[in-house]
């Protein structure tokens, strides 16, 4: 009898080819780097064509080498800024779901504070204090994205507290060591690592628009808010091109990772079992 | 009487954690502009300019500047001159702070509040129908249009309408909130209103699809709640029930999101009003932040706040006068 | 006479994704028969998981998206179409609920009971719903949290029973009620009986349908295994099979004897009787499909059954 693929199987299969497509944008960004920076005055300008699809820039750079080295440096970025808010929100999040009310208080009236000023805003400031450049964009992006997953985790971790197979490990004297690793982990896994793949598609965004407005990735890099702040010289003369692709294909890379988190979580949440 | 003695303390412990929080950003933004390795006297002087002067002259400055005193007693200056409505003066502007943000919000307030509303009113609509036809057609086409919207950067947008609008269509002025060399007096409402629907429309669009989403879970929370199935076990049709149960019980949910936007609405309008020369609040916040302009960076941070807070607590005492549960509650000193 | 409601092998399912990647289909229901006659008090009587409440929505046509409906279901001699469907709930056919969460949090009673409508009519027959059921024209104006738990469930009569209803479905409406207020509820139900309504009664209190119905149908994984009489309930020989008779001796008022082992969830129970793991009489003959027959004045489904001493 013929086997039908089932929405899972085909779920899973997305997931592969999302995957696999990010990592070749990854290698081919590296591997372009020299490519996109190398210039050529005789082919300046020159509109998207077979030679040049995305077209060059005003001072012939092949602008699909620099949108794919300004992706794959964009999709580095994402995963180093991603996993440090991740596990920022987890150690905050278990703090205050783990810890008593004291601590509790404490991480929703930071969680508050940090909400309270508009998000651009607070990694404009915090890239600020390190100096603009790579490392103020790692740590304004890391640092500002941990809230909301923090309190998802903190919600799960106090409704696991009162969960009857854990209030009796604890009576009966097994430790809070244990009961975490053993009771609580495995819950709030899943959780972390879907919110871990859902940070990517913000911390990108961020990304891309602390540099735009000039206070990430210096003028020199590759990057796509470079490649866009620059092109706002060049719109008004009708070099199109500069702007259109580059900003089409951020959207890709950001909708691929916004994709997998969305399969991830459907495949690890066991409450949706019709998905 | 109770209850409304019960409310007012409400909105008191409220306003007083306002508050705290209040002191709470400015303090935060303090620190991360004084670890910032910016100079002030260099970003306003100029390296060449500062080389050339006098010792004397360059102490003179940094007294001025305040870069010499120990940073608490800097924020306690700050923060005792704010609150009796001394903001400092700007560095770029050579003005008082609160006269530059007051400007520079009265010519953002129109822009943002009109994408504020656009947003949260189209974006209920969008959730609401999209939870209403959960899995059908309009239900895909909306959460397809919120995805891709959400994964677009909102800086780009604003160049595409640009693009499209402005460049390519020729129909509305490519940016500033006036025409260039016309005097402000001859500045018409009309001119005012052509350079603002762009930014305006682009923040309404990236807007919207947060809220629609947000209301679209709700929406088929209610509908797959108990009373939701005896309602149609009572015979109530389909459109009748998203219209007497679900709007009803999507409406609060929708109007604490709507409240919370503001801090989304006022982070998009930092970069759209980049692209389009806006010279509103976001682009102060930008062009202090370039030039160094501490006290001006650290006054739109706090205002911006407020407004935040301010919005979540509107939305808290809005619930509260709505919801019967604790309208009715808190008369009975529940 | 027609019975007001038939059901004929009525079977559901559902797709659901186990762990991993497969799909499986899940059967709740398989092979549940039943009719209640106007005036009649039918008790549907099973355990949790036995798919009572799936009974209740499948009548209704809210079962969830993801279901599959098989059989036949036949209201007044006709099968029950969704068109039809639509025309009836609510007017004809109602559903009595358990608990508040059945009302709109958010919503003032009356207006609940009205569904919209604001003419004088509407307000009278809300007002005198309420009243039917001793309640003031001062709960109309309440909320659903402002009611207690006893107001709540006449509410939830007094909107069901609105409009003389020939067929009302009572889907747990017990749980959690002292015995007064769940005789005072069944109460209601004889009194509908009395106007011809016919009752169908889903609890997992065979105490309370003994005393209240005039027939019972005993449910176990989603298979109807046993129609009696009221009064067969008086001597456990008077019942026809083995789970009945298990159920029976558990009743405090009798042996109390629980039943070792636990009826087979949705989708775990294999072919044939589904009781035969816990059944002292079960054979060989029983791993194969039982037909559900009638026997001795009721029905059962079971290739053993005892006729009664009665």
């Amino acid at each position: 009898m013929k086997k039908y693929i089932n929405n899972r199987q085909a779920t899973c299969a997305l997931l592969a080819l999302s995957a696999l497509l990010l990592l070749a944008v990854l290698v081919a960004g590296l591997l372009l780097n020299e490519r996109a920076m190398a210039t050529d005055f005789s082919r300046r300008d020159l509109a998207p064509c077979a030679a040049f699809p995305f077209g060059t820039d005003w001072m012939g750079r092949d602008m699909l080498a620099r949108t794919l080295a300004g992706l794959s440096l964009s999709i580095r970025i994402g995963l180093l800024t991603a996993a440090v808010s991740a596990v920022l929100a987890l150690l905050l999040g278990a703090a205050a779901g783990g810890f008593g009310r004291k601590a509790d208080a404490a991480v929703s009236w930071l969680t508050d504070l940090l909400l309270g000023i508009p998000h651009i805003l607070l990694v404009l400031l915090i890239s600020l204090a390190c100096g603009r450049g790579l490392w103020g964009v790692v740590a304004g992006v890391s640092l500002s994205h941990w809230p909301s997953l923090a309190r998802v985790i903190r919600g799960e971790i106090i409704q696991l507290r009162q969960a009857p197979y854990v209030l009796t490990a604890t009576k009966l004297g097994v430790s809070r060591l244990q009961v975490a690793r053993r009771h609580m982990l495995p819950h709030v896994l899943p959780q972390f690592v879907t919110g871990l793949v859902l940070q990517f598609p913000h911390a990108i965004l961020h990304e891309a628009s602390i540099t735009f407005l000039g206070f990430g990735l210096s003028a020199e890099q590759p990057a796509i808010g470079v490649i866009l702040s620059e092109s706002m010289r060049y719109l008004t003369t009708g070099r199109w091109w500069l702007a259109l692709f580059p900003g089409l294909a951020l959207i890709g890379v950001v909708l691929l990772f916004a994709g997998i988190g969305d399969r991830l979580g459907r495949l690890l949440d066991p409450a949706g079992i019709h998905a | 009487m109770r209850g409304l003695k019960h409310r007012l303390g409400f909105a008191g412990r409220k306003l007083a954690r306002m508050a705290l929080l209040l002191v709470g950003v400015s303090l935060a933004a303090f620190l991360l502009m004084y670890a910032s390795p910016l100079d002030p006297l260099q970003t306003n002087i100029g390296q060449a300019a500062l080389g050339a002067m006098s010792p004397e002259q360059r102490e003179l400055l940094q007294a001025y500047w305040g870069a010499d005193t120990p940073p608490a007693e800097r924020y306690i200056n700050w923060l005792t001159g704010a609150v009796q409505g001394e903001w400092g003066d700007s560095l770029l502007y050579r003005r008082p702070v609160l006269d530059v943000i007051g400007e520079r919000l009265a010519s953002s307030a129109g822009l943002l509040a009109a994408a504020w509303l656009l947003s949260g009113l189209l974006g209920f609509g969008l959730g609401v129908l999209a939870g209403a036809c959960r899995g059908r057609l309009p239900d895909r086409l909306i959460r397809g249009y919120c995805l891709v919207i959400s994964s677009t950067p909102a800086f780009w947008l604003a160049i595409l309408l640009l693009l499209i609008f402005s460049v390519w269509l020729g129909w509305l002025p490519v940016g500033l909130s006036a025409p260039i060399g016309v005097d402000t007096s001859a500045v018409t409402w009309l001119d005012r209103l052509r350079h603002a629907v762009l930014p305006a429309l682009t923040l309404s669009i990236t807007g919207v699809a947060n809220i629609a989403l947000h209301t679209r879970e709700k929406m088929i929370d209610v509908l797959s709640s108990d009373y939701v199935l005896f309602a149609r076990a009572r015979g109530e049709g389909a459109a009748a029930i998203v219209w007497r149960h679900g709007l009803r019980n999507v409406a609060l949910p929708a109007l604490t999101l709507q409240f919370a936007s503001i801090s989304e609405i006022i982070g998009g309008s930092v970069l759209v009003e980049q692209v389009f020369s806006y010279p509103g609040l976001g682009q102060a916040a930008v062009t202090a932040g370039l030039g160094g302009d501490l006290p001006l960076l650290l006054g739109v941070t706090v205002i911006t706040a407020a407004l935040v807070f301010a919005g979540n607590l509107v939305a808290d005492l809005l619930y509260g006068a709505i919801d019967p549960r604790i309208r009715r509650g808190a008369a009975r000193g529940l | 006479m027609v019975p007001v409601l038939q059901v004929e092998d009525l079977s559901i399912s559902f797709t659901q994704y186990t762990s991993g990647l497969r799909r499986r289909t899940i059967s709740a229901v398989r092979g549940l028969n039943l009719a209640v006659e106007a005036g009649q008090v039918v008790a549907v009587v099973g355990a949790s998981g036995s798919g009572k409440s799936l009974l209740a929505h499948s009548i209704l046509g809210l079962l969830p998206y993801n279901s599959r409906m098989e059989g036949r279901i036949v209201y007044q001699g006709a099968p029950l179409t969704i068109d039809r469907l639509k025309q009836l709930r609510g007017r004809e056919i109602v559903l009595a609920p358990q608990g508040v969460s059945y009302l709109d949090p958010l919503m003032q009673v009356d207006k609940q009971l009205r569904r919209g409508r604001r003419d004088a009519q509407a307000r009278a027959d809300s007002r005198a719903a309420l009243a039917r059921y001793g309640l003031g024209p001062d709960t109309g104006r309440k909320y659903p949290f402002e009611l207690s738990g006893g107001m709540a469930r006449r509410v939830i009569m007094a909107a069901a029973a609105m409009e003389q209803p020939r067929l009302l479905i009572a889907d747990e409406p017990t749980p959690g009620m002292d015995a007064p207020a769940a005789r005072r509820l069944l109460g209601h139900f004889r009194a509908l009986a009395a106007e011809q309504t016919a009752v169908l009664f889903i609890t997992h209190a065979l105490d309370l349908a003994i005393e209240v119905a005039d027939r019972v149908v005993v449910l176990y994984a989603g298979q109807t295994i046993e129609e009696a009489a009221a009064e067969d309930f008086q001597s456990v020989h008077r019942l026809r099979h083995p789970y009945t008779r298990a159920l029976w001796r558990a009743m405090p008022q009798h042996d109390f004897a629980p039943l070792p082992g636990a009826q087979p969830g949705p989708g775990q129970a294999e072919s044939g009787c589904p009781f035969a793991p816990r059944c002292p009489k079960a054979r060989a003959a029983c791993g194969q499909t039982v037909p559900y027959r009638p026997f001795g004045g009721g029905w059962v489904r079971c290739l053993y059954a005892e006729e009664g001493d009665a």
